[in-house]
């Protein structure tokens, strides 16, 4: 049966209120808009990339209202009211957030594709458990995917970074 | 890219039924979209209307009067968090810590898992084992469905078309009463999972409950396995766990697929059963 999909959204638009990275962001999105293509194309903001598309590797790991979710399967209007995280917006002013420092020191990333959904993905662990253990870390980052490192080095980084945050 | 599509925000259950209703199967409810939008961006559904059900507060949880209720919009995250599944159900709690990843824990539902009842999923297993009743709601009417009555098929339920899932309730388990839940897989989904609840009065076990899913279309209770196990001493039940494994393997109505052939996962559901009631008994 051939419908004019289109037609049936009627130039529906959302109006969107969020946080990204700290400041008001006020943006009219579709409903089929994904936040990975909002947050890419939309914004500029490239770090996270679109990997899998499914879901399952977290190269497009954004954290929302703190918590890791999957741009590339998550509606964009979704955000309103929320507050929104990229890798763009880890780092201080130019100071860089322990993780990434420790990333650099240790050997945390390799062609670095998967690297922002790497560390947004451990800041949501240590900000959840500022101590984890190794199987907890495991745990948590089981769904970010890395092709390079052999996830060695990002463990040791990660745990780096949470020695260094504890003792602040 | 997804196709458009029209988003409805209900404030109630009946006008979500109502949406339901009135714009059939060009309309699906939307809740955390971890399996829907997968399968829209694949090309494999389209709909011209999504109702995004995330606004009706059917996200609590409660424990009264011997039952745990959970709001079918929970997210596993919540279901992770809660006192009531920490305290009164670990072996869900555990299968909710292990679901997906933590990006899918965090925006998926419970609800929203039974109702697009993919095969190579783990909570409607473990609920069949422990009793579960799915609470579904239109405008006007309210039934229980048992869950081993809940899925029929893959990607098939027994809601009708205007039906919401809106809690599901869990027996609490009395002190003697043990369960487990074992999944098996190495691809992004599991392969296979089993599920097991019972009493062990003593040296004794009764009341056993027995489920496999995620090796057929749907996860099934295996009456003929439990017989095996019910009212036996514990040690005549060990004796039996290979036999109940091999029936229960056979009930899964597994199919030969990318997760492995038929005979590996109906040695499989064996393997894990036997592990489940080591697990559950000790």
């Amino acid at each position: 049966m051939a419908t004019a999909l289109s037609r049936h959204s009627d130039g529906q638009t959302i109006p969107v209120s969020f946080t990204l990275n700290g400041r008001l962001q006020e943006i009219d999105v579709e409903p089929h808009e994904l936040l990975l293509d909002v947050v890419r194309d939309r914004l500029g903001l490239t770090g996270a990339k679109r990997s899998c598309d499914v879901q399952v590797c977290g190269a497009c790991t954004l954290l929302v209202d703190g918590r890791p979710v999957s741009a590339c399967t998550t509606l964009a209007f979704e955000v309103r009211g929320r507050s929104v995280l990229t890798i763009e917006g880890l780092a201080d002013n130019g100071t860089l957030h322990p993780l990434q420092q420790a990333f650099i020191e240790h050997g945390g990333f390799q062609c670095g594709f998967c690297t922002p959904g790497m560390l947004l993905a451990s800041k949501a662990l240590l900000d959840e458990n500022p101590n984890p253990s190794e199987e907890e870390l495991k745990h948590f980052m089981h769904g970010n995917l890395c092709r390079c490192t052999g996830y060695k080095k990002i463990i040791e980084s990660i745990m780096a970074a949470a020695r260094k945050m504890r003792a602040k | 890219m997804l196709r458009r599509f029209r988003l409805e925000e209900p404030q109630s259950v009946a006008e979500t039924s109502e949406l339901l209703g009135r714009f059939g199967d060009s309309a699906k409810i939307y809740a955390g979209g971890t399996e829907l939008l997968l399968a829209m961006k694949e090309g494999l559904v389209q709909y011209e209307r999504l109702i995004n059900v995330k606004r009706l507060g059917l996200n609590q949880i409660s424990a009264e009067n011997g039952t745990v209720k959970i709001g079918a919009l929970c997210t596993h995250y919540e279901l992770e968090l809660s006192p009531a599944i920490q305290q009164r159900l670990p072996s869900l709690l555990k299968l909710e810590h292990n679901v997906a990843n933590v990006r899918v824990r965090q925006a998926g539902t419970i609800g929203g898992n039974l109702c697009f009842a993919e095969p190579h999923a783990d909570p409607g297993t473990l609920l069949m084992a422990l009793g579960a009743k799915m609470v579904s709601e239109t405008g006007s009417a309210k039934r229980e469905i048992a869950a081993e009555d809940f899925f029929i098929d893959a990607y098939e339920t027994s809601l009708t078309a205007e039906e919401v899932l809106t809690e599901i309730r869990v027996p609490a388990p009395g002190a003697n009463a043990r369960s487990a839940y074992l999944k098996f897989g190495y691809l992004e989904r599991p392969s296979v999972g089993v599920a097991l609840a019972f009493n062990l009065n003593g040296a004794s076990v009764s009341d056993v409950r027995i489920a496999v899913g995620c090796a057929g279309p749907a996860p099934k209770r295996v009456a003929e396995a439990e017989a095996l196990l019910d009212g036996k001493s514990k040690d005549e039940a060990t004796r039996n766990l290979a036999q109940a494994g091999t029936v229960a393997g056979r009930a899964a109505e597994a199919i030969s697929d990318l997760h492995g052939a038929q005979d590996y996962k109906e040695h499989i559901v064996g393997v894990l059963l036997k592990r489940a009631f080591q697990a559950a008994v000790s």
